[in-house]
């Protein structure tokens, strides 16, 4: 077993760790970063569907009530995501959810996130794109909501536009280096400072360091690049301070596997776990009313027939962010694509709709399946159970596990999704331009791809584990900073909401080092794009 | 005795018959994995083991398909073209890249005891040569099929893998290289239109979009493109 020193020891690799390690790194602290997934890089990602490609980067991890994808990889979820990068709007910030009072600790809102949005803006960087950017599947959302007195946006990514191929195999990695994933900003400009990554590390256990002048010792294994369930040897490294950011499946993991050994966890870790209000629906578009009512065509002269083509996040409407609206009515819609892993989920319009006869005429129709992300606002419902013996969660095959999140809706968390749904069929129903019909519950429960909320934080210790700065509550010098830490669902893809309170979070991180005798300054720029 | 009696006591007698045969050893149920392997989604229905017989029929009910051959029972034969089972998902339970192979004989067996109990509750005459889940109509292995995924199922994960890796055998022919999937006419893929890539085995898209103004954006929209 090997033991060594850090100053800053960073667990996980998305945005919420790489972002830390840069400006940890560039401002002269010694920087490791323990990531649980292998390291790839564009030539690396491959356009298949075949298992033991993307399953490798890409985990399906499956609770009671509620399945999470999530990534397992250098970079993180920032890797195998879609790049949707848009600020939550100002309503989300002054939530009350389950609490009955304010969610996000008082010093947060929009416009005190607003400055750091910015940074996350020109360092990744985002895009914000045209119509020429928007996909035939956004187009056919774009034309319906016109048509049916709504208003629609193309939505900015993190994307180089130029030098994407439009090839709609984001979730595989992006094998043209387009998508402004953590591995071309963040990661390698925390390595150009010294900062040292080691993938297949997998941390099980935070305790109290007894080496002179460290704070915490993570005990790691190191996973077999063949098969993550075995492990080749395990090791210890002492930091002065720990950055964690396993993900919002990963984080209340490893805290809660580390009760014992730290001395206790706030209450509030484990529970609060959103899915960002995720809910997926399928709309079967009728391609003769595509060119009929919408007047589309393509220059091949099919109406739509564009599903797989395109970036899967292109055009979204902002009309039902109404921030006088109550709360548990507001989501954003936005068109999105998945590859055709998730058809079993997809439903018809008569029983049994996500199998059978019927199910498999809808798949002949595939190109003209629309599909659609309402992010709606949930109610934290979700709870960790006790964790398994090492890892996040049990793994059953490559890229597919059982974990130990449960995720039971509540009834304003289905009347936020009912009012969604009302909302799509409005648009794409109308005059019968589509059949709408939200994923099925009976194989995943309800997906999502953005967890959230595990590890939150906030003003009050009874329903926050982590104060604004991030730091675990009684636990100085330990900090969450990833999707875990964004305490209710935001109406928009989370991504850069993280990444922003992640720029913010350094300052806190920053101080702490320097009170352990880390000869660190805060002020690096950011890392050149 | 009235006909209702008397149509419960025949399925009784039938079923004892099956549990029998299978006590027995006289109906074959080989249980290995690699007995799959050899036959799995071919057409030869005297070769198929029982375990093979009853996933395929199990996939048929979630993604189905036309008979392969004259007397196929493991396929309902429900619609023509192909399921689950031309796509080869015998392959993919088996595939070495998935842990499910050594498992397959007692889900099946699982599978085949919910069938026994299905047939008791329906009063359905099941066949003694072939799996009890086989025997079933397809309308009666659908029926079976949705009551395995409703919440509180205890066995409902198994299934719900189960239908996860049909779903992935014909969405995205799991055990191939899209491209070559593709270029070899994977009877799924095939079934969506999945688009061809460019020679190199990458897909581009150079038109994917109608590349004009289809809406009003909405008035808030901040100077990044987010809403205010």
């Amino acid at each position: 077993m090997s033991e060594e020193t850090t100053d800053v020891l960073v667990i996980g690799s998305g945005f919420g760790g790489a972002i830390p390690a840069y400006h940890l790194a560039a401002g002269g602290a010694r920087v490791t970063v323990l990531e649980r997934g292998p390291r790839l890089a564009a030539e690396d990602f491959a356009h298949s569907m075949r298992l033991g490609t993307y399953n490798r980067i890409v985990d399906v991890i499956q609770g009671d009530g509620i399945s999470v994808v999530a990534g397992n990889c250098v970079g993180g979820g920032s890797v195998v995501y879609f790049a949707a990068s848009l600020r939550a709007p100002a309503f989300a910030f002054e939530r009350s959810g389950s609490l009955g009072r304010r969610i996000w600790p008082a010093a947060l809102t929009r416009a005190a996130l607003d400055p750091w949005y910015e940074r996350v803006e020109e360092a990744l960087p985002v895009a914000r794109t045209g119509w020429q950017d928007v996909s035939y599947a956004g187009g056919v959302l774009a034309a319906a909501c016109r048509r049916s007195g709504h208003t629609c946006n193309p939505v900015p990514v993190a994307v180089d536009t130029g030098r994407c191929t439009n090839c709609n195999w984001m979730l595989s990695g992006c094998r043209f280096d387009a998508k402004r994933s953590m591995l071309l900003n963040y990661l390698p400009g925390a390595e150009a400072h010294g900062a040292v990554i080691r993938p297949l590390h997998e941390v099980q256990l935070l305790g109290p360091s007894t080496e002179s002048g460290y704070r915490y010792a993570a005990a790691y294994t190191v996973l077999d690049p063949g098969d993550y369930s075995c492990t080749a040897e395990v090791g210890v490294i002492h930091a002065k301070v720990v950055v964690l950011a396993a993900g919002a499946v990963g984080s209340p993991v490893i805290l809660q596997r580390s009760a014992l050994p730290l001395g206790g966890i706030p209450p509030a870790v484990g529970r609060y776990f959103s899915g960002n209000g995720d809910r997926v629906s399928v709309a079967d578009v009728d391609e003769t009313k595509v060119r009929t009512l919408l007047g589309l065509s393509r220059p091949d002269g099919a109406a739509y027939e564009g599903l797989p083509i395109g970036r899967p996040i292109t055009a979204a409407t902002y009309d039902y962010l109404d921030p006088a609206a109550p709360e548990y009515s507001r989501f954003m819609l936005q068109q999105i694509y998945f590859p055709p892993l998730t058809n079993l989920l997809a439903r018809t319009a008569s029983a049994p709709d996500w199998f059978g006869v019927a199910k498999r005429s809808l798949r002949g129709r595939w190109p003209s399946w629309l599909t659609l992300l309402a992010m709606t606002e949930d109610d934290n419902e979700g709870t960790f159970g006790p964790p398994p013996l090492t890892g996040g969660f049990l793994r059953l095959a490559p890229g597919l596990g059982r974990g130990t999140m449960a995720y039971h809706p509540t009834a304003r968390t289905r009347g936020g999704w009912n009012t969604a749904d009302d909302a799509l069929r409005a648009i794409l129903e109308k005059d019968g331009l589509a059949q709408v019909r939200p994923w099925s519950e009976d194989v995943a429960g309800t997906v999502t791809a953005h967890p959230i909320g595990s590890v939150r934080i906030g003003d009050d210790p009874a329903g926050s584990a982590l104060s604004d700065t991030h730091e675990l509550r009684g636990h100085t010098g330990l900090f969450v900073t990833d999707g875990s830490a964004v305490p209710a669902s935001l109406t928009v893809n989370p991504s850069l909401t993280i990444a922003a309170l992640a720029e913010r979070a350094v300052p806190a991180i920053v101080f702490r080092a320097r009170e352990a005798a880390v000869d660190v300054t805060y002020g690096a720029p950011l890392p050149r794009p | 005795m009235t006909s209702r009696d008397m149509r419960r006591r025949d399925v009784v007698t039938a079923l004892t018959a099956t549990l029998t045969a299978l006590a027995a050893g006289q109906v074959i149920r080989p249980g290995a994995a690699d007995a799959l392997g050899s036959t799995g989604g071919r057409a030869e229905a005297a070769g198929e083991s029982w375990t093979t017989q009853t996933l395929e029929a199990f996939a048929d009910t979630l993604i189905p398909g036309q008979r392969r051959y004259p007397g196929d029972l493991a396929v309902a034969g429900a619609v023509t073209g192909p399921g689950a089972v031309q796509a080869g998902v015998v392959d993919v339970l088996t595939s070495p890249d998935l842990p499910l192979a050594p498992l397959l004989p007692e889900i099946a067996a699982l599978l085949d005891a919910r069938a026994v109990a299905y047939a008791l509750d329906h009063l359905v005459l099941l066949p003694v040569t072939s799996p009890p889940f086989v025997g079933l109509s397809f309308a009666q292995r659908t029926d079976l099929v949705a009551g395995l995924f409703r919440p509180g199922t205890p066995d409902r994960p198994v299934w719900q893998i189960l239908g996860l890796v049909t779903g992935l055998a014909f969405d995205t022919a799991a055990t191939l290289d899209t491209a070559q999937a593709v270029a070899a006419a994977h009877p799924g893929l095939a079934w969506l239109h999945f688009p061809p890539p460019d020679a190199d085995g990458l897909w581009r898209f150079p038109q994917f979009s109608y590349g004009r103004a289809l809406a009003d954006t909405h008035p808030a929209t901040t100077a990044s493109g987010s809403p205010a």
